[in-house]
């Protein structure tokens, strides 16, 4: 079983490592590998270059609120993923998956972001690829 | 569990991991992929023409060098290990970039490029090639490239390299010429290039004295094929292709080429908000 939980592991770093290629400011401060779902409210998404970040509260289990700061790719490659600059707003009630930062800090790297109605906008790999045959300007 | 069980149950997990990961495919809105043409015969290749719009074949993430050099990233396996003079190896390591075995927090990083500053040539494609068009003029040829938004101009006019020394003002794209090798191939050569520019992501330095090779073979209607050699005696002790063979695809030449660019004031709120508390660090990057 542990050999499973090894491999689990392993598969996960695949997948992990490649959806991180993108962004270009560097793997060494993040726990590469390992993810964390926060039940989180928006208080700011951040819309800009070269990386966009989203802030948001989390509640701890003894009450108190921690204000984390998770980074995306660029905008143009968020929006290749399905995002836009109004994906969220503040208030926005969100389960954000992170992978966190090894020290400990309120920061990490967003892989994926949940809303209650069932949506969910992947920062990973990608998301909804549009049909090619869309040429001219950006939507 | 046998270790025949074991094996079986990694590839598995292995299998599935890779196939959702597939599953995901990033596409830039409006462009086409090879993928999309999996039964096409492109028509044969235009003469002594490079103009269109290009992007990686294979998808947008093909040309993505994080790790750095896309033929020869910084892995640590020897036959990623680039021949190095000492005073080469002495400048690799003096770089301490934010990717690769060597890599530090990005904050604490001494990479020229994440601040803004210019990545300069051949960085900007060894690092990010995305999107790039290429237009042609009677006496150039001109590169646009997506990331970052810069450009770059090979002069086909006939005229010769310049001699590196120390009249010549080092510029972070360098100067370059061109010409057609054959009727499909056009190799353009860069010199002068200043040496505070990386040459990849992981740090691979250059000297003033390096030069740049980019071959590009026009295979046939839809592709050309992307070749980047570097040669600098000072710090290599032989040649290296930094880029074999990438394969571009046309794109319609209605595709718009979406912005792609680093802002100085937006990156310095990336770094006091993000970056620094990640390497739990202050004012790295007071702008």
């Amino acid at each position: 079983m542990r050999h499973i939980i090894t491999a689990v592991c392993v598969a996960a770093g695949v997948v992990a490592s490649s959806a991180s290629s993108s962004a270009h400011h560097g793997n060494a401060a993040f726990d590469t590998g390992k993810e964390l779902a926060l039940d989180a409210v928006v208080t700011e998404w951040v819309w800009s270059n070269p990386h966009c970040f989203l802030k948001f509260d989390v509640k701890g289990q003894d009450g108190t609120v921690r204000n984390w700061t998770a980074e995306t790719s660029n905008p143009p490659d968020m929006v290749n993923r399905g995002w836009n600059r109004r994906s969220f707003k503040a208030g926005d009630r969100v389960t954000v998956t992170v992978e966190p930062v090894k020290n400990g800090s309120p920061v990490g790297r967003v892989l994926q972001v949940a809303f209650p109605d069932g949506r969910i906008l992947n920062a990973r790999g990608g998301g909804v690829a549009p049909a090619r045959g869309r040429e001219g300007a950006p939507q | 569990m046998t270790r025949v069980g074991f094996a079986t149950a990694a590839a598995l997990i292995m299998f599935a991991a890779v196939a959702f990961n597939q599953e995901q495919v990033v596409r830039v809105p409006g462009a086409v992929y090879d993928a999309d043409f999996r039964s096409e015969k492109p028509g044969p290749a235009p003469r002594r023409d490079l103009s269109g719009i290009w992007e990686p074949a294979r998808g947008p993430g093909d040309a993505i060098g994080a790790q750095g050099a896309k033929n020869v990233p910084d892995t640590g396996r020897p036959e990623h290990q680039l021949p190095f003079t000492p005073e080469g190896l002495k400048a690799n390591l003096a770089n301490k970039p934010a990717w690769g075995p060597r890599a530090v927090a990005s904050a604490l990083s001494n990479d020229p490029q994440p601040t803004c500053e210019p990545q300069g040539w051949p960085r900007i494609i060894l690092h990010n090639y995305r999107t790039a068009q290429i237009v042609h003029t009677p006496k150039q040829v001109l590169i646009l490239y997506q990331f970052n938004r810069k450009w770059r101009n090979i002069w086909t006019d006939g005229r010769p390299l310049p001699k590196v020394d120390d009249f010549l003002e080092p510029r972070f794209w360098g100067y370059s010429t061109g010409r057609w090798h054959d009727d499909y191939t056009f190799v353009a050569d860069t010199v002068g290039l200043d040496e505070r520019t990386w040459l990849d992501n992981v740090g691979r330095p250059h000297s003033v004295e390096a030069r740049i090779e980019e071959r590009y073979f026009r295979r046939d209607a839809m592709h050309i094929d992307v070749t980047i050699t570097i040669d600098d005696p000072v710090y290599y002790s032989k040649p290296w292709v930094a880029l074999d063979r990438l394969p571009l695809r046309l794109q319609p030449d209605t595709f718009d080429i979406r912005e792609m660019e680093c802002s100085p004031s937006e990156f310095a709120r990336y770094t006091k908000e993000l970056a620094e508390p990640a390497a739990g660090v202050q004012n790295t990057n007071p702008r």
